[in-house]
């Protein structure tokens, strides 16, 4: 369905009225209850798959639903339908209604929307445009994978793009519209000679319209980069075991902020006292170069909405300034009980769930240091500029993202490619151990979706090259010096 | 909560499979050349309750129709959750469109009418009582549940919850070879994640969890709530060790995984891609002698059992690895005659998109041996209950992951470790399980008793 005109979708399209909104929200706060809000959501779909040089796979869809809430001190009712009608809305809203056991005390303000940004104001959202130039790009993605080096046997790319339309209404006045493209293409390879295999993948985009593609982050350029890096990984060596000196590379290397810091600051886990960031605003968790922010309000990024799914305005949030812990990701429930303000960070995956404080896009400040100077200062270490997905233990702070691009540095030079291995370390205090920050600050291509208690929202990360004087890095190398316990 | 919460959503007056019939009928006379259609429908219950406060209580139902069509070797698909004549009828106009752009694959197709069927008898998927409890009662099941925990140890002072979940769900198949089909399924669960602090401070979490589909079968609130406290406890405390060539015992927890990335090797997709470090080793030695792994669709009661897979074609027991020699890989009807072989019946369907593999009941086949008589075997060595990441790279085999766990000395668990990792290469690690413990349980589609692993790297200081 082409939709010209987001505006007052759900009026037009379902036919409600404000007068509906406010019955809905009267019956969802029936049995008390200090807020209730709803939640309309309509997304369409498309993703195309391209494997052995064919367009395998096409698909489209609609999504449509409401979710109600309904919150009662620490407590929250939800309940959802995927049938706008009056009735299944209304039976939702009484359902959530039941976590409630208060006399109604709550009256539904009058509506007021804010004014919001316009972060990704586009003509033709991509999901309306033309397939065929789609598929176009899948087409020009596998000829130049293919075409890259005679050693790449697969190449499988694909491109997904989805237009989401929501609105959000809130017993406290809260109306918000927005409508949220989202676009992105992948590709991955496959290199093998007969003694050896490797893949490579990568990716871009963002909330951006299919003409993205067309400048200069082209198929070409991401089929290049996944075959460059499937090839690099036929001649990988054995990553070395234990404790060393790490550098990363800038871009989606920002994943160990989002992993160390980033979740740990969620002040959902923070008003319960469950993440080892807990009580800790104040104070030093970074060394002096380290300044972390959460930023909702970046043009065209993945990671980026105008308001958040609580319909409040995105900002930007700093998380960690020249080392001390400045503050947490809030959403209205957590901004309310513990009194801070909040932040935008309220996000849900769909109608279906429940908003939770999410990040947007997280990334660390540049820095003085040249990049150059900080691979020089580095005797024995590793050097690693590609990552695949990462995983943290909120509650003791330990965290993995796991090198999918990495070489030895030895004597202050980059030497020998080294097969994938995953970094642990302990999110309160890595960034202690950052010795050296890069004034190279870069953001990732667009293809970072995170998970937390089973809901996927899209995000963006970014960090300049850094030095971190020790971090573990999981390989399988014996060390020429110093000792293994056998 | 004084108040009651019986309201479900009301089901469809058509049954699914009409429905997908219908639809199929429709592309057909639409212009496919063949078509396949699936309705599914399902409601869920959810409940957290935190520090005994219920925190947050979810209910809801929804459904979904997805469409395949074909032209001729060109396929594409569509889906949507409006049940109405003119969603139908735009679902499937979009899909007959979008196919037009898809390359003519002489692979693609939906099965053929021979290969079609469904289990007969009752698979025992589906059990009204999960829902058969009050809802307040459910709540109460939640918060006994995490009391058992919080009062099993003072340093126990914290939690994410007791959580009590419930939902059922009907599925629909349908294609233009002839094949209907529809199931049902059921499942509750009961899970705790306390949290516990030691007197420096230092929090440790971990969780316990029961999951069946009948609610007489779920384990007592207060059994999951104790063992998630003996699990959380006897981690408080961790510490980092040296870089060490050990061996590494896996809980049944993690050991699972290790099974999963069996799974993901003998995948067809993976294989006729040559992305699997198992491709074109069929019948070849990839595991020890003591290594027997089985894929069965066909279980009574399963979590991985369906009469029928995502393609209408009847569920079966798979020999996938019989004392080492991989025997068969997993497939669905595309992967099959890409590869000159036959379906395993393991084509799991979205709802858009061509249908992937998925699991049935998948298992390594226990041992003799107790976990205990494993740990005592061995004087210096790592047990792990938890990895982190997603470092398994299935095209090369090379294998990373964060970890902790219990370390191992004379033969004794003897104090918790942490912020390490463990790196192997697959291909190795199949063939180094020196033990296999006798602990199967099934609490989920795949499974694994507690195993053995030499010649791995624990990284560390």
């Amino acid at each position: 369905m082409v939709i010209a005109n987001q505006e007052h979708f759900f009026f037009k399209h379902y036919g409600l009225t404000n007068q509906d909104l406010a019955t809905y929200l009267t019956a969802a706060l029936s049995a008390g209850g200090d807020y209730a809000d709803l939640y309309f959501e309509y997304l369409t779909s498309t993703s195309l798959m391209m494997d052995e040089s064919l367009v395998k796979s096409a698909s489209q869809g609609i999504s449509a639903g409401c979710g109600v809430r309904v919150v009662s001190g620490e407590r929250t009712g939800y309940a959802y339908t995927d049938d706008l009608s009056p009735q299944r809305i209304l039976h939702a809203a009484r359902t959530a209604a039941l976590i409630a056991s208060a006399p109604s005390k709550t009256t539904v303000a009058g509506f007021q929307q804010k004014p919001a940004r316009s972060l990704y104001p586009l003509a033709l959202p991509s999901v309306d445009a033309d397939i065929t130039a789609k598929v176009e790009l899948l087409m020009r993605a596998d000829r130049a994978a293919r075409g890259y080096d005679p050693r790449i046997k697969e190449v499988r790319a694909s491109y997904a793009d989805e237009l989401r339309t929501i609105l959000v209404v809130g017993s406290d006045g809260t109306f918000a519209e927005d409508s949220q493209p989202l676009a992105r293409m992948n590709v991955s390879c496959i290199a093998k000679t007969d003694a050896s295999s490797g893949r490579g993948t990568s990716g871009g985009g963002g909330r951006v319209a299919l003409d993205f593609f067309f400048g200069d982050k082209t198929p070409e350029f991401f089929a290049k980069e996944a075959a460059r890096q499937a090839i690099l990984q036929l001649d990988a060596r054995e990553a070395p075991a234990g404790d060393m000196e790490v550098v990363l590379g800038p871009g989606w290397p920002g994943v160990l902020l989002h992993e160390a810091v980033g979740h740990g600051l969620e002040a959902d886990f923070n008003r319960k006292k469950t993440s080892a960031f807990a009580g800790l605003i104040g104070k030093r968790v970074g060394s002096e170069k380290c300044t972390v922010v959460d930023n909702g309000t970046m043009p065209w990024r993945r990671g980026s909405l105008n308001v958040d799914d609580e319909g409040q305005p995105t900002q930007e949030t700093v998380l960690i300034e020249n080392g001390i812990l400045k503050g947490y990701l809030s959403d209205k429930l957590s901004s309310k009980l513990m009194g801070l303000a909040d932040t935008g960070n309220g996000r849900r995956e769909s109608y279906e769930h429940i908003p939770m404080p999410r990040m947007t896009n997280t990334y660390m400040l540049a820095g003085q240091d040249d990049p150059g100077d900080i691979i020089r200062s580095v005797k024995n270490g590793v050097y690693a500029v590609n990552f695949g997905g990462g995983q943290v233990d909120i509650t003791n702070g330990k965290f993995v993202f796991s090198a999918s691009e990495a070489y030895l540095i030895e004597n202050g030079q980059i030497t020998a490619p080294i097969k994938g291995a995953t970094l642990i370390g302990n999110g309160p205090d890595v960034l202690t151990r950052v010795s050296m920050v890069g004034n190279d600050l870069k953001l990732d291509e667009g293809v970072g979706t995170c998970g937390k208690d089973g809901q996927a929202v899209p995000v963006g990360v970014g960090i300049p090259t850094i030095k971190i004087d020790r971090l573990t890095v999981g390989g399988t190398a014996k060390r020429e010096t110093g000792g293994f316990m056998q | 909560m004084t108040t009651t919460l019986e309201t479900h959503t009301p089901k469809l007056e058509t049954e699914l499979q009409e429905i997908a019939t219908d639809v199929v009928r429709r592309a057909m006379k639409g212009g496919a050349t063949a078509a396949e259609c699936v309705v599914r429908e399902g409601d869920e219950f959810s409940t957290v309750v935190r520090l005994g406060q219920v925190e947050t209580l979810k209910e809801s139902g929804s459904r979904a129709i997805g469409v395949r069509v074909f032209f001729g070797q060109r396929a594409a698909s569509t889906y949507s959750s409006d049940f109405s004549a003119a969603g139908i009828e735009r679902m499937l106009k979009s899909a007959l469109e979008l196919a037009k752009i898809c390359s003519e694959d002489p692979y693609a197709g939906i099965p053929e009418a021979g290969q079609l069927g469904s289990l007969q008898g009752d698979l025992d998927l589906y059990h009204e009582d999960v829902y058969s409890l009050p809802g307040a009662e459910r709540i109460e099941y939640a918060r006994r549940a995490e009391k058992a925990a919080l009062d099993a140890d003072p340093r126990i002072k914290n939690s994410e919850g007791g959580s009590f979940d419930a939902a059922t769900g009907r599925n629909a198949l349908a294609n233009s070879h002839g094949f209907v089909g529809e199931y049902r399924r059921s499942y509750c669960s009961v899970a705790v994640v306390p949290i516990a602090q030691d007197a420096n401070g230092g929090m440790q979490r971990d969780y316990w969890y029961s999951v069946a589909r009948s609610l007489a079968k779920l384990d007592s609130a207060e059994q999951v709530g104790k063992e998630a406290a003996r699990r959380t406890l006897r981690r408080l405390g961790a510490r980092k060790v040296k870089t060490a060539h050990v061996p590494v015992v896996l809980d049944p927890m993690v050991a699972n995984s290790m099974l999963g990335h069996i799974f993901e090797g003998v995948n067809g997709d993976s294989v006729y891609r040559g992305a699997s470090f198992l491709a074109g080793k069929l019948g070849q030695k990839i595991a020890g002698t003591n290594v027997t792994v089985i894929d069965d669709g066909t279980m009574p009661g399963g979590f991985g059992t369906t009469p029928f897979d995502g393609e209408g074609i009847p569920t079966r027991r798979t020999l996938v690895i019989e004392n080492g020699i991989l025997k068969s890989y997993l497939l669905n009807t595309y992967t099959a005659k890409k590869l000159g072989l036959e379906t395993t019946a393991n084509a799991s369907r979205g709802l858009a998109g061509t249908p992937g593999i998925g699991p049935g009941n998948y298992f390594l086949e226990p041992g003799t041996k107790t976990p205990n008589q494993i740990i005592a075997e061995i004087k210096d060595g790592l047990y792990v209950t938890e990895f982190l990441g997603h470092g398994a790279n299935l095209v090369t085999g090379d294998y990373s992951r964060g970890a902790s766990g219990m370390w191992i000395v004379n033969g004794e668990l003897a104090y918790p470790v942490e912020e390490i990792t463990v790196a192997g290469n697959l291909k190795d690690m199949f063939c180094n399980i020196s033990e296999i413990a006798s602990d199967l349980e099934f609490r989920g589609s795949i499974a694994s008793p507690t195993i053995r692993i030499d010649g791995l790297t624990v990284g560390g200081e």
